[in-house]
Formats: structure tokens, sequence, C-alpha cells
């Protein structure tokens, strides 16, 4: 699924990681995901590979996500990426 | 014994620093707020951290979650998102009517079964916040089996009343008293309110110490620091369970004799006073100070 609005959850506060997902820039680019993290080297992989299951699991196909994070835990990415899927389809930041 | 809830932590549900961490701190129980704490226009992002949470952190206590009031447009909402992540208990803030526990009772139970988690597992409690709310404690109290504790909310309460709080609690000695009763008389747990100026230990260890001396079971608070001092307050001493243990003792000695009064010191020990010594040594045998089936 395509969307046409950005969603966008989370903070910038240490635990946390603040998503933003919009729609692609291109026709079938798949799911970009642009991650800034103090952890990028450790955990880089793992982080951009989570957000890509979420998201496609979700449905989304052609989106890009921006992914600032502080070093949250995996059920946290897991709860602002859904949540910033959710608000994308409502088209709301 | 029954459950201990001593110290029933509020953490604020949108907060994931928090979250992670609620559980080091030896809360009895933490609340996960979704109400009061959270702006309306987080709602969606707090259900899906605490969600979360409950369903991959591992808590070393119960967890509560504090919805929003079901009249709401976000308490059935809250209901969907978190009951599938299986919390202990679901706190019900504003309580007014029997109806509305019942209400939550009957969703709780739905969710159960789809689940798959046993009947009756996620217990329930209600907070108290209202005047209206206080003239039904009872009946919501008594409401549903899964009910297991009744709070009082006393910023609220005091606003609903027209007054403010004062160091004495003059203000809330009647709601205090008429909670207390209420839950007692539904047999289940009475929760006071939280103390909200966190660098008052002074004041903190005043309130606790009288709603301790009321029958209360514990407190609702809102920053770790306080938990060490109410603990202190709710712990038995080691006069209290060796007088204790005593009284016990001679109980048995006396029903083993079948001997009708009984005496320790000089003072007479009757049912109740058997009655408050077994509560003091379930403490002690709950807290670890004694070991079970001594």
């Amino acid at each position: 699924m395509a969307i046409v609005g950005t969603g966008q959850a989370g903070t910038l506060e240490s635990s946390d990681i603040m998503v933003t997902i919009s729609p692609a820039e291109g026709a079938k680019t798949g799911i970009v995901v642009d991650l800034q993290s103090p952890v990028v080297k450790q955990y880089g992989r793992h982080i951009e590979n989570l957000i890509v299951s979420l998201v496609s699991e979700q449905g989304l196909t052609d989106v890009k996500v921006f992914a600032n994070d502080r070093g949250a835990l995996d059920c946290t990415i897991k709860a602002r990426v859904l949540t910033a899927v959710a608000r994308c389809k409502k088209d709301r930041i | 014994m029954e459950k201990l809830r001593r110290a029933m932590m509020f953490v604020p549900g949108n907060n994931p620093g928090m979250l992670q961490n609620a559980g080091i701190y030896k809360a009895d129980t933490v609340i996960f707020d979704v109400e009061d704490s959270v702006l309306v226009s987080e709602k969606d992002a707090a259900r899906q951290l605490v969600h979360n949470a409950i369903k991959y952190i591992k808590y070393p206590c119960e967890v509560a979650v504090r919805i929003n009031h079901i009249t709401t447009p976000y308490g059935r909402d809250d209901l969907a998102a978190i009951l599938p992540a299986k919390p202990d208990l679901i706190r019900l803030p504003k309580a007014e009517t029997a109806e509305e526990i019942r209400e939550i009772d009957e969703i709780i139970s739905e969710a159960e079964m789809k689940n798959g988690f046993s009947q009756g597992s996620i217990k329930m409690m209600a907070a108290i916040e209202t005047a209206k709310g206080l003239m039904k404690a009872y009946d919501i109290a008594s409401a549903s089996p899964r009910m297991v504790a009744l709070a009082i909310g006393a910023e609220d309460f005091l606003a609903d009343l027209k007054t403010t709080r004062s160091s004495h609690g003059n203000e809330l000695f009647a709601a205090r008293s008429q909670i207390l009763l209420a839950a007692r008389a539904a047999e289940i747990q009475a929760i006071d309110t939280v103390f909200s100026n966190v660098n008052d230990e002074d004041g903190f260890i005043a309130e606790t110490t009288r709603i301790k001396e009321l029958g209360f079971d514990g407190k609702s608070v809102i920053n770790p620091r306080q938990i060490k001092l109410l603990y202190k307050i709710f712990t038995p001493t080691e006069k209290e369970i060796d007088l204790a243990e005593r009284v016990l003792a001679a109980y048995e000695e006396a029903k083993a004799k079948n001997s009708g009064v009984i005496a320790l010191n000089g003072k007479m020990i009757d049912v109740p006073v058997v009655t408050r010594a077994e509560r003091v040594i379930s403490y002690a045998i709950a807290l670890g100070l004694r070991k079970g089936g001594q």
C-alpha cells in the first residue's frame, strides 16, 4: 500500500525513538530507512531490519522512514513505528 | 495472605525511559498511566507503548494500567489496545457507578476469552474522585468479583468538594473513612491517594502514618523516593512481630488446654487480638521477616 500522508511518533528523549514515515519520492522504491542512532555501529542493522519488517507487516510498500534513535528498546521501537504507521494512514503528525 | 499493595507507583504511559525502569524500585504495583499524564494528542502513542512494555518487559511486580474513564472517547480504545497484553490490573479513575465497573468487567471477560487468558485473571480497582462516587463507594467496590481495591484520588475529590488540601488532612477524613468502610465491607483493599509534594518527606511520613492507622493497605506514589519511606511505615517492627508470635503461641496453648479465656502479660487475648496478630505475622512472612509455617 502506498501512502499519501506523513505520520510521526516518539520524542528525542533518552530511551525513545522519533519515527517519521512519509510517501516515497518515486514509484517502486520499497521501504527506505534513514537511521540516526548512537548505537548505529552495534545495532544499526538490527534496528533497520526491525523497522522494515514492522512497516511491511502493516502493508506499506513504498515509503521513507526517518528514525532518530536515542537508545530505545525493541518494544519502544515497535510501539513508535506502529503509532507512526497508524498516524500516516490518518495523515496526522 | 492477600497480595501486598503497599506502594502503587504511577508511571507516565508515554515515557519509554520511565516505563522500562519502572520495575527496579520495588513498588508492589506499578500503574502505567494513559489518563491524566498523557496529552489527548498522544493517547494512541501511549497505548502502543504501554501494550509493548507489558508484553516484552518482565516486571518483578504487579502491573496495572490506569485507563481513561469508560465514558470518555478514549476509555474503550485504551482497553482494546491494552488488554491483549494482559496487564494484572485495570484501574478505573473517577468511578461513580457500579454500572461502569460491570461494563469494564464485561469488556475484560470478552478480551480474556478472545486472547485465551483464564477467566477472571485480570483484576480491577477503582478510584473514587467525586462526591457522587463516594456516595456509591460500596456499590462500586462490590460490583465485580474482579475488584481487588478501592482508592481515593484526592486532588479531583477536593476540587469537587470545593476545598483544598491541608497538612492535617481533615478535609479528607470523612472520605478516607468512608472508602475504607466500603472496601472492608466488600472485602477488598483500600488504597490512599498520592502525596504530590515529593520534596516534603516529613509531610509524606505524617500522612502515610495517619492512613496506616486508619487501616489503609497502601498508598499511590508518584516518585520512587517515596517507596522506601512508605515501606518503613508499613513494615511491622521486630517488637510487633515478637508480640504477635507470643499472642498466637498463647492462643494455641489455650486451645490445646481447652481454656476459654487467655491472657498474655496480664492483658486479655480475644479473637480480634488474634486476628490482628495473624495479620502482623502474614505481613512478616510476605516481607521475608519470618519464614512461613513458623
